[in-house]
């Protein structure tokens, strides 16, 4: 009797120290094809380490920025990884809100991370997020209608040729517009856009000493080039279009350009959904000769916030997710193509992978012609190619994207749009105590 | 003759019923309809015939447990609309039977709580939750969710129970009746479609609430607004699937509001005609 209690309260206690040690990581994630498919394939990760459980909160984007900025500047702890942009690494690093990530193990090969890549998640050359897929943005383009109107894509346009070829390929009798672009108000919305482009105008959101500069004739020229070649080119309501909008008017067959974001190319050339999937050609994002093209860079990555508790568990779960052996096991259970793209320079170099995406060679030429610590064509105190890293952003940025809008919309003329966002942007940057 | 206008007047009425309903329910049908579509299908264009699919169905099942939310939905609607009945009924009968010179005050300033945005106090609020660890806690939001309702629940009682004669409780004091007495045996059961309105409007409200059960919780309180939010995404097109993951969240409220309709509606319009 007294053996049978001893070896009974023997497996509990042992029972008991296996739950307790059992670490249970919270991961918060926004909802896209390559997150949802991480979350279907963690049972590889929980089979190597059986000691930690994961929990996900899935949310949409702006809800999830919103989210995790709460937590982590309260240090509510709610989150062991979170995942965050290019925009926010840099800030949350420099706070000290975020852990540096150098326990990734030693077969990481951080070194094989892309170049522009890393440089925006790091800080001090240290990197404080694992990329999980990075994009730029480039030119897709309909390569029937682009023959029909006889011309052909250099494979690094200029926005003149882009111009050109809008104009030719605008059939609106048949409902075709020639150029598809962003124009729904937002800092990640349509500024997104418009940042990169001015970059190629030589345009700067601010000078050296953070005076705002859309009263010079760079910003002039990228918002009258931009609202001119939309008016003449553009779907009717574009004002509203944001990606979406945009990716369902191009997959049937309504644009002849669209120049967004390089993931996208995965959705237009998918049979399954896109009327116009072997019809797409891909091109850099148009420049004006003035050494900056108008593309982004962009990269969801994975983060661990200083106020974990459990920050070994995490680092275990960045450093699988983020790994080499993570696009294996992805092109293993579903094809080379759903491969996360634009973190490592090793899958660009795959021929598995380049015979499978198409848009590999470009997608991967258009992330190395961004430089995010110098993104334009003057001097600027800031980083960030299609975003300004500074807290103000978010706020102001969404301020000068709404007054663009309007201008597209033809609620306001060109120049009250420029001169209310200098306003805008001179107060901010005041109150910010940028300018003294 | 007067009786073929009538006629004529009733007919017009019920049409323009008829589509003022159809206008104010279509986004919702068209929700349903869109769900039982494929993606492709969702993004071409306006039809109302779906191809009755239900692979966005087993898709967002598949995606994240439905039951889980589902559960914390009615547990936090039910369980916050008993916390907040057991606080309103005591105080709606303290302002409709003994007011004093300040009730309509108290009542106007508990009606203005209502007026300011809930982002104003987001900080407040999610740091008194993280220092009494309620931060993804059931409890914590049934508290949440009872406080931001009580003003309107509070409101809707107190009229009710103005309703009620004065004279009735009286009576029932002159028998002898205590205080907890007259609450429980005389006046509860008066003013029970009253009571039973509010209740029901007070639990779609909290169904129906959606910025802080989204912003309070991560895993283990997190209800059925959550679970719509983690379908949403700006780049990428999920239509079909965000709308079957709605229709999953809306469908029993929907169901409870179609079985309960005549009570609400009395409820609400008690008193309103004198």
């Amino acid at each position: 009797m007294k053996l049978r209690t001893l070896t009974l309260g023997l497996l509990s206690a042992s029972a008991l120290a296996f739950a307790a040690h059992a670490e249970s990581i919270t991961i918060a994630t926004v909802n896209n094809g390559d997150m949802v498919r991480m979350q279907k394939l963690t049972e590889d990760f929980t089979k190597a380490n059986p000691d930690i459980q994961l929990n996900w909160v899935t949310l949409e984007e702006n809800v999830l920025r919103e989210r995790v900025t709460t937590d982590i500047a309260t240090k509510g702890g709610q989150y062991d990884v979170m995942t965050i942009g290019t925009y926010e690494v840099p800030i949350w690093a420099k706070q000290s809100w975020l852990l540096p990530l150098d326990k990734l193990g030693d077969d990481y090969d951080a070194k094989d991370i892309i170049p522009a890549i890393a440089g925006g998640l790091s800080v001090d050359g240290k990197l404080y997020a694992a990329p999980f897929y990075g994009e730029s943005s480039f030119v897709m383009y309909r390569k029937d209608l682009m023959d029909k109107a006889g011309l052909k894509m250099p494979d690094a346009p200029t926005w003149d040729f882009i111009k050109q070829a809008a104009d030719k390929m605008t059939d609106r009798a048949n409902g075709v517009n020639g150029v598809c672009l962003r124009g729904k108000a937002g800092w990640g919305e349509n500024m997104a856009f418009l940042t990169a482009m001015s970059n190629s105008f030589g345009a700067r959101w601010f000078d050296e000493n953070w005076k705002p500069q859309f009263d010079q004739p760079e910003w002039k020229n990228t918002l009258q080039f931009y609202v001119d070649l939309m008016k003449a080119d553009g779907p009717e309501g574009a004002s509203s279009n944001g990606f979406n909008e945009n990716l369902a008017l191009f997959q049937q067959g309504k644009c002849g350009m669209w120049i967004d974001a390089t993931v996208a190319a995965s959705f237009v050339s998918d049979p399954k959904n896109s009327t116009v999937a072997d019809k797409v050609g891909y091109a850099l994002a148009p420049d004006n000769g003035l050494g900056k093209r108008g593309n982004w860079l962009w990269a969801w990555s994975l983060a661990i916030p200083a106020g974990t508790q459990k920050a070994d568990a995490a680092e275990k779960f960045v450093s699988w997710a983020t790994s080499k052996h993570y696009a294996e096991l992805v092109a293993s259970k579903e094809g080379w193509a759903n491969a996360p793209p634009g973190t490592r320079t090793s899958l660009y170099a795959n021929a598995e992978y380049q015979k499978a995406a198409p848009f590999a060679k470009m997608t991967l030429d258009s992330i190395n012609a961004a430089d995010p610590t110098h993104p334009t064509v003057k001097p600027v105190p800031y980083v960030g190619v299609q975003f300004v890293a500074i807290p103000e952003f978010q706020g102001l940025g969404t301020t000068v994207g709404q007054l663009f809008s309007a201008a597209l919309a033809g609620q306001s003329s060109v120049d009250d749009a420029l001169k209310q966002a200098q306003d805008a942007a001179t107060a901010a940057m005041t109150e910010g105590g940028y300018i003294k | 003759m007067a009786r073929s206008v009538t006629t004529q007047h009733k007919t017009i009425a019920t049409v323009a019923a008829w589509i003022v309903a159809l206008l104010i329910f279509f986004p919702i049908l068209y929700t349903i309809i869109t769900s039982f579509k494929s993606e492709q299908e969702a993004i071409q264009g306006f039809s109302i015939i779906p191809s009755g699919t239900f692979e966005s169905y087993s898709e967002v099942q598949a995606q994240s447990g439905y039951f889980k939310f589902f559960f914390n939905s009615v547990l936090l609607s039910v369980g916050s609309t008993i916390l907040a009945l057991l606080v309103a009924i005591p105080a709606a009968w303290s302002m409709a039977f003994s007011p004093t010179k300040r009730t309509k005050d108290i009542l106007m300033w508990m009606l203005s709580t209502k007026m300011m945005p809930a982002v104003a106090v987001l900080f407040p609020i999610y740091l008194i939750f993280r220092d009494t660890g309620l931060l993804d806690s059931r409890i914590g939001l049934m508290i949440m969710l009872m406080l931001i309702n009580l003003p309107i629940v509070v409101w809707m009682l107190y009229t009710y129970f103005r309703e009620i004669p004065g004279e009735i409780l009286e009576a029932a004091r002159m028998d002898g009746a205590s205080l907890w007495n007259e609450i429980v045996y005389v006046l509860t059961p008066m003013a029970v479609p009253g009571i039973a309105s509010t209740m029901l409007l007070n639990i779609i409200l909290a169904w129906n609430e959606a910025f802080w059960t989204i912003r309070l919780t991560t895993t283990e309180a997190a209800p059925l607004t959550a679970f719509i939010s983690s379908f949403s995404s700006p780049q990428g097109l999920f239509w079909a699937k965000l709308s079957a993951a709605s229709t999953l969240a809306i469908a029993p409220i929907l169901i409870m509001g179609w079985f309960s309709q005549k009570q609400l509606v009395r409820g609400l319009t008690f008193g309103a005609v004198k």
